[in-house]
């Protein structure tokens, strides 16, 4: 049978797109080579009866619209922001807490330093004034520029209430923030190490780059999009797991009558003449549609799925310069108590995110490394116990614990990623850990570590990074995934782009697939 | 590391394997560069025996500077099915095809030759470097490709005797060996693939054949054709040819889609009177789209070669008491072509041709003032000042001898 | 004494002198204050050691605008810019790559590394040059400023739409990608050869803080590619007699059309009436007169040291204490009994008369870099040399030799700080570097003179010892030049202007930002 859509790939940004398609009436096909939806927003039991958040922890900003349009707001799908957000351990046994709170930020910052104090309530108030003025743009799809014509001038209209509410000055200032260094942001405000420490590592996220990189500020402002007033680094914790968001996705898909089938594998995208007309699978299956949407990523979809040779060269040149670049590990942990972390009091800091970030200078000496194709030595770690919060995902009075690990690059210079280097990378990760919270490794049962490889290899992320793509300003907006197609079509026609590769970029937002999906019934209506 | 690697050779002009026999013989010592090589522009202080040469007995040119890639594998074909604007899939086993290779907006890059040497087994001459095209658009195709422009040396004998002289030193008899195609023989005990090609418009052959071979068969050939009325000839006889032969040149009548800086510097294939090479029924190709939108619109320009009336011409001259004056080599300045005070086209090279006795050069004009019989306003400038003389649209090529194609 | 003038310069190097020799073009009276005994400011020739010459700062022109050479009558006046023919750089392996002015010879020398390269060369060399067209009309005009809603500030900001869009989508997106993006992921998608790739790359770096895999060097490097000497793109010139000839030429031409230059004549601050600026007062007590002041001096200087705090608005204060300034380089110059002999080309030949530049490859610069990072000299510097006697003798005694070495990195906040010591180890660490490719320069060497940021700042005034006069970082760049809404020349105190580098378009000795602030001024005038 003829459907009107499929869409390859059930990550959440494709079943975004399923739900509003078949909203509007289509008939949807969703394809996912894995055994379960949900792309990297995933919940699996990767140890037995120890379930983990395999790829993402945490959500930061959902689309607006997504929760009500797609009524998700009710028992399936919960969200528990943890206060305070994130803690940061000092090798000297103080410890920083960013919290919802401004004040209570604030005298936790005021240990460090009394001037980084006074500054706080500011730093935030301009953080939520420049985000302000993102959140419109990610909702929007990129214009063509510089072919802008009266339409794309309107469609940008979403940017007027923030320029009401904050003036010009505030947009003059975003351009100046934008192309910034974090050193270079944070230097304007704040001296204290820890706390330069922690907000920069918000902004290194899924980058192969330090925070000394231009452009990083960009990343920063990105992972604060819809933050709420006062809390940065936001983290919300879903219920159940993250794979809980996608089940919920693909249960309002399905009620919709889209078809998902998983253990799909596609491998081509059938193309005549410079239109795609269906998908050819693994298992040799061919389904016909009249419109091929992808949440994979452009360099997989256009390079393996269509094929080189169906592209112009210059197309593929574009493509092929997509940097994605993966740095990042995830390391999972089956634990026998809770972690005992010295400097810890209150039960309270483990439920959020546990922050190795000392200083600025960390971090960036991390990077180093990855520069020359190595894994930090010293790496930034990123620690969850999500089994703290919702006791399902451990059996009884045992917990799971995940690590984000940077730097551990895609392309290691000397040797590849196999059990051994990955078990150097897990001491690395584990000794680390046990500095803050010593005899921390008694507590372990299993690991299960996820080299960018892996990554690669079991979500289909190109080079392992989980954004489908880096997330500079060189691959931001109207150049997201490539300059002149950043429209979530492609020169194929009928061929889109719906996943973290397009603009507004990665994160579990739903806001690719949406403002894809939003063209696509333009196109429709055309 | 000595300093002799780095300036006495590697990185000053490059010499042709055939250097040590043409210095010799290039009395006129002008030289100029072709590709990064020294290339003799004539042999003699009077390049007009050259071009005779060519004409009525055979002229030997060193062609060694063209790029020669050789590409094989399984998707050899494919793989220049893709790249040029011919249908590689007609080109027989020993077929040799012209064809210009477009970018994807169907502008040229440059033209050349397809030699079908064996199976799954080709060679492509063309004017420019070309590497990193092919490679970046060979990515996941089963083929190779090699850069022999180095090792490869050519040449090209030219001219109604150029078969004799093969003939008597050759393996295998060449009467058989039709326009366009190529044959792998012997020429005394030097291994050589000899194609029916060449730049001049005229009977004559391109011989190709490993680096180290090359003085031993420049000698031969030289040797054998003496009796024959051979000649070495420089770029300037050459030049004349091709006008006459209507054949483009790459930087001169056009410029490369990849040099071109501005869009306006391009033309499609359309533009250079090749819409016959373009095959839009074979599969897809780079530059198709834009083609088959060309086609249905309509190029907005042509190239046509144009004759320059010689009595009015004359004329200008006498009216100030002068004899007419025209250069002995072939001029490639742009000169404005106008039809009723507008400009409408541009010739980019041309010349006296010393055999038709006729001022011609080769023209873009814009499509409504191109067909033949079209009279245009030519820019000459007599002693000084500018004036406008009239010329014709002509058939293309003005100089076309049945010998060139036919077989005995 | 006093004495009224039209127009007072602060500062003698070039861009005031170029301001100056405008001014009285125009018929005005000018006086020029130059604090040193010698004019030229960074771009100054001095008689360091006896009977060698040096260019003791800047060393190679480039940027020097065609236009301003002709209406100030430069070459009649004693410039003279003689071509530097090649960039050699030596490598490790004793082989070496040289880059000609001759196409062809460069053409084969890539060819040797290699093939694809070399057909690669050109087409970047093409594509540079489209960018360097479509940025020029943006560095040749005021920046507009967005935030003010102005008639004329919207005309030119439709201007420069216009201008974008007649660039075309795939040119703009070029642009737009460079402007961000890092110097060697921009070459990385053309070329192969490490080599060429860090030596191109290493345009991009000089005078900042970044390395060439930093997200931003890409937009430096094409500032460098700007360079025009009479209308030919891209070619760098040495003027005969040191590049402080270039200044003296301008200050001969500024001379005849009637200007006053005074040196020694150090400004210690500028006098402000009414919020109206009414002349200067010299640190021995002088005064002078004038309807306008302009400041050739760096952003720093000009607000922060000459101008009384409570003369300027609190935010733009801000914005300036903000302006980041890092110097970054040094400058080692070398008297020597002989000419260098390097082991990839031995002896005398070509590969002398041009650059000289030590940049085998990304890692090599990089590592230089992530010294500098935190706060170190490099211990394995990239340096670019020249030896400006083989090109003008009269630089050094008859047989001997004068050798220039640009040096970086060289932080300026340099652990411990730079003292005698530190700038002696600064200078054998540049000589050692030297020596792995050229064994003899130790034993040739008869003087060393070296200049850390720290001598930039105390001899040439340059704030931290930055030669731009503050980064080329975008947020540093255009409208944002020295401080938003302060870009165009003028500054909040009426009758007070700035034509330094640290205006729009920023550095190098192009003339470019004396010439606009002169022609802004003029027209207020008129």
């Amino acid at each position: 049978m003829r459907y009107d859509s499929i869409i390859i790939g059930a990550g959440h940004n494709g079943l975004v797109a399923a739900v509003r398609l078949a909203k509007a009436g289509q008939r949807v096909l969703v394809l996912e080579k894995r055994h379960s939806v949900g792309g990297i927003a995933i919940t699996e039991e990767l140890i037995p009866r120890f379930h983990f958040n395999t790829c993402v922890d945490y959500i930061r900003w959902l689309h607006p619209r997504l929760l009500k349009e797609l009524k998700l707001e009710d028992d399936r799908f919960k969200v528990q922001w943890t206060d305070p957000s994130v803690v940061t351990p000092l090798p000297d046994g103080n410890c920083l807490r960013l919290s919802a709170d401004a004040s209570t930020t604030a005298e936790s910052i005021r240990q460090f330093s009394k001037a980084d104090a006074e500054n706080w309530s500011g730093f935030i108030d301009r953080i939520a004034q420049l985000v302000a003025f993102l959140e419109p743009l990610y909702s929007m799809t990129p214009p063509p520029v510089p072919d802008l014509g009266l339409e794309h001038l309107i469609s940008m209209r979403g940017l007027l209430k923030p320029l009401r509410k904050y003036g010009r000055k505030t947009l003059v200032e975003l351009l100046r923030v934008l192309p910034m260094t974090m050193p270079e942001l944070l230097d304007e405000w704040f001296e204290s190490e820890p706390l330069r420490g922690t907000l920069a590592a918000s902004a290194i996220h899924g980058l192969c780059q330090g925070p000394m990189a231009v452009g990083t500020a960009y990343l920063f402002l990105h992972n604060h999009v819809g933050c709420r007033n006062g809390a940065l680094r936001p983290a919300g914790f879903v219920q159940g797991g993250m794979g809980n968001f996608s089940n919920a996705l693909a249960a309002a898909a399905e009620h919709l009558g889209v078809d998902i089938r998983t253990n799909a594998i596609v491998r081509k995208i059938l193309t005549d003449e410079n239109q795609a007309g269906g998908v050819l699978l693994g298992s040799g299956e061919e389904f016909k549609a009249h419109r091929i949407i992808s949440n994979a990523g452009p360099s997989v979809t256009l390079l393996d799925l269509v094929g080189r040779e169906n592209l112009e060269p210059r197309f593929t040149r574009q493509v092929k310069a997509i940097k994605y670049r993966g740095a990042m590990a995830r390391i999972h942990l089956a634990l026998n108590d809770l972690p005992r972390f010295r400097v810890f009091t209150d039960e309270a800091d483990l439920r959020g995110v546990i922050s190795i970030s000392p200083k600025l200078e960390y971090l960036e000496q991390a990077y180093d490394a990855a520069k020359y194709g190595r894994c930090s030595y010293h790496p930034y770690l990123e620690i969850v116990i999500p089994s703290l919060t919702d006791s399902t995902l451990a059996p009884d009075g045992k917990h799971t614990m995940s690590i984000t690990l940077q730097y551990a690059p895609y392309q290691l210079r000397q040797g590849e990623w196999n059990k051994g280097t990955k078990e150097a990378l897990l001491q690395s990760a584990l000794s680390t850990v046990s500095e803050y919270a010593p005899g921390f490794g008694d507590l372990i049962e299993d690991t299960v570590v996820l080299s960018p490889l892996d990554l690669e290899e079991q979500f289909g992320l190109t080079e392992g990074n989980i954004n489908h793509g880096e997330m500079m300003l060189d691959q931001f907006f109207f150049m997201r995934p490539v300059a002149g197609w950043a429209q979530y079509r492609t020169p194929i026609e009928n061929l889109y782009l719906c996943g973290s590769g397009t603009h507004p970029g990665g994160g579990i937002t739903g806001a690719p697939g949406w403002n894809a999906s939003r063209e696509i019934l333009r196109d429709l209506k055309n | 590391m000595t300093e002799s690697r780095l300036f006495a050779g590697k990185t000053e002009l490059r010499l042709t394997p055939f250097h040590a026999r043409t210095a010799e013989l290039c009395q006129a010592q002008e030289w100029r560069r072709w590709s990064g090589y020294l290339a003799a522009s004539a042999y003699d202080l009077t390049p007009e025996n050259e071009y005779f040469a060519i004409r009525t007995t055979a002229g030997l040119l060193d062609v060694t500077p063209l790029h020669k890639y050789m590409i094989s594998g399984r998707d050899a074909a494919p793989l220049l099915n893709r790249i040029v604007t011919r249908n590689i899939s007609k080109c027989k086993l020993h077929q040799v095809m012209y064809t210009p290779w477009c970018d994807e907006k169907g502008k040229v890059i440059d033209d050349g030759t397809v030699q079908h040497l064996e199976e799954n087994k080709f060679r492509l001459t063309s004017a420019d470097p070309n590497l990193h095209w092919l490679t970046e658009n060979s990515s996941g195709m089963d083929v190779k490709i090699r850069d022999d422009s180095e090792t490869t040396a050519a040449l090209a004998l030219q001219g109604p005797n150029s078969r004799d002289i093969l003939n008597q030193i050759s393996t295998v008899n060449l009467d058989k060996l039709k326009f366009f195609c190529l044959t792998h023989v012997k020429l005394g005990d030097i291994p050589v693939t000899v194609s029916r090609t060449g730049y001049t418009g005229d009977l004559g052959y391109e011989i190709w054949t490993e680096r180290e071979n090359a003085l031993a068969m420049w000698d031969l050939i030289m040797e054998t054709g003496k009796p024959h009325g051979i000649t070495p000839a420089g770029i300037y006889a050459l030049d004349i040819a091709r006008i006459e032969a209507g054949l483009i040149l790459i930087e001169v009548d056009y410029i490369s889609a990849h040099h071109a800086i501005i869009d306006a510097r391009e033309s499609s294939p359309y533009e250079l009177g090749l819409g016959w090479a373009v095959k839009l029924k074979k599969g897809d190709f780079i530059g198709k789209k834009a083609l088959l939108k060309e086609k249905r619109q309509g190029p907005a320009w042509q190239f046509q070669t144009i004759e320059i009336e010689w009595i009015p011409l004359e004329k200008l001259y006498r009216n100030i008491g002068l004899p007419p004056q025209l250069p002995t080599t072939a001029w490639r300045t742009s000169t404005p072509i106008y039809v009723n005070k507008r400009q409408v086209g541009y010739a980019t090279s041309g010349c006296w041709s010393p055999l038709l006795k006729k001022y011609i050069a080769l023209a873009h004009l814009e499509t409504e003032y191109s067909k033949i019989g079209t009279q245009l306003k030519f820019e000459v400038k007599v002693e000084h000042y500018r004036h406008l003389t009239p010329a014709t649209v002509m058939r293309k090529p003005a100089f076309d001898p049945e010998r060139k194609r036919s077989c005995p | 004494m006093s004495r009224r003038y039209d127009a007072i310069v602060v500062g003698g190097g070039h861009n005031g002198l170029v301001a100056a020799a405008y001014l009285a073009r125009a018929g005005k009276t000018v006086l020029v204050l130059e604090r040193r005994d010698v004019l030229g400011g960074a771009a100054v020739s001095e008689e360091v050691f006896p009977g060698f010459t040096f260019s003791v700062c800047s060393y190679v022109v480039s940027l020097l605008k065609s236009d301003i050479i002709r209406d100030l009558q430069l070459s009649r006046h004693g410039l003279e810019l003689l071509p530097l023919e090649s960039t050699f750089t030596p490598l490790p392996n004793d082989d070496y790559l040289i880059r000609w002015a001759d196409h062809d010879k460069t053409r084969q020398e890539l060819y040797r590394h290699s093939p694809r390269d070399a057909e690669q060369y050109d087409r970047f060399g093409q594509l540079m040059n489209q960018i360097g067209m479509a940025v020029k009309p943006i560095l040749e005009m005021v920046p507009p400023d967005p935030s003010r809603l102005s008639f004329a500030a919207l005309r030119e900001l439709v201007k420069l739409g216009r201008h974008f869009k007649s660039l075309g989508q795939e040119k703009f997106a070029a642009l737009a990608k460079l402007m961000t993006m890092s110097a060697a992921d921009l070459l990385d998608e053309w070329f192969e050869f490490e080599p060429l790739k860090a030596t191109i790359s290493a345009s991009g770096i000089i005078g900042t803080f970044m390395g060439p895999r930093s997200p931003g060097s890409a937009y430096v490097m094409l500032h460098h590619y700007m360079g025009d000497i009479d209308g030919v793109f891209r070619a760098w010139g040495f003027q005969r007699g040191g590049t402080g000839e270039v200044s003296m030429s301008i200050a001969r031409s500024a001379l005849e059309l009637g200007a006053d230059i005074k040196t020694e004549a150090p400004v210690s601050k500028l006098m402000v009436q009414n919020g109206k600026a009414i002349g200067v007062a010299l640190e021995n007590g002088d005064e002078f007169y004038s309807k306008v002041v302009i400041s050739g001096l760096d952003p720093k200087l000009t607000f922060l040291k000459l101008v009384d705090e409570k003369e300027l608005p609190q935010d733009f204060v801000t914005s300036i204490r903000n302006f980041r300034i890092r110097g970054s380089s040094g400058k080692v110059n070398l008297a020597l009994d002989a000419l260098p002999n390097f082991t990839a080309i031995p002896g005398y030949g070509p590969h002398l008369r041009g650059a000289i530049s030590i940049s085998p490859s990304y890692d090599y610069l990089e590592t230089a870099y992530d010294d500098a990072k935190y706060g170190n000299f490099s211990r394995q510097p990239f340096i670019d040399m020249i030896l400006p006697s083989v090109l003008d003798p009269a630089m050094a005694p008859p047989g001997k030799h004068v050798m220039s070495c640009f040096v970086q990195y060289a932080p300026y906040d340099l652990n411990g700080g730079w003292n005698d010591a530190q700038r002696e180890a600064f200078g054998d660490a540049v000589v050692d570097a030297i020596a792995q490719f050229a064994p003899n320069i130790k034993d040739i060497i008869l003087h060393r003179q070296v200049l850390t940021p720290w001598d930039l700042e105390n001899t040439f005034g340059l704030t931290e010892g930055n030669i731009f006069h503050g980064e080329l970082s975008l947020q540093q760049l255009f409208f944002l030049r020295p401080a938003a809404s302060w870009a165009d020349y003028r500054t909040p105190i009426r009758g007070y202007y700035q034509c330094g580098s640290g205006t729009h378009p920023g550095g190098g000795i192009s003339g470019a930002t004396g010439q606009m602030a002169a022609t802004e001024i003029l027209k207020e005038w008129r």
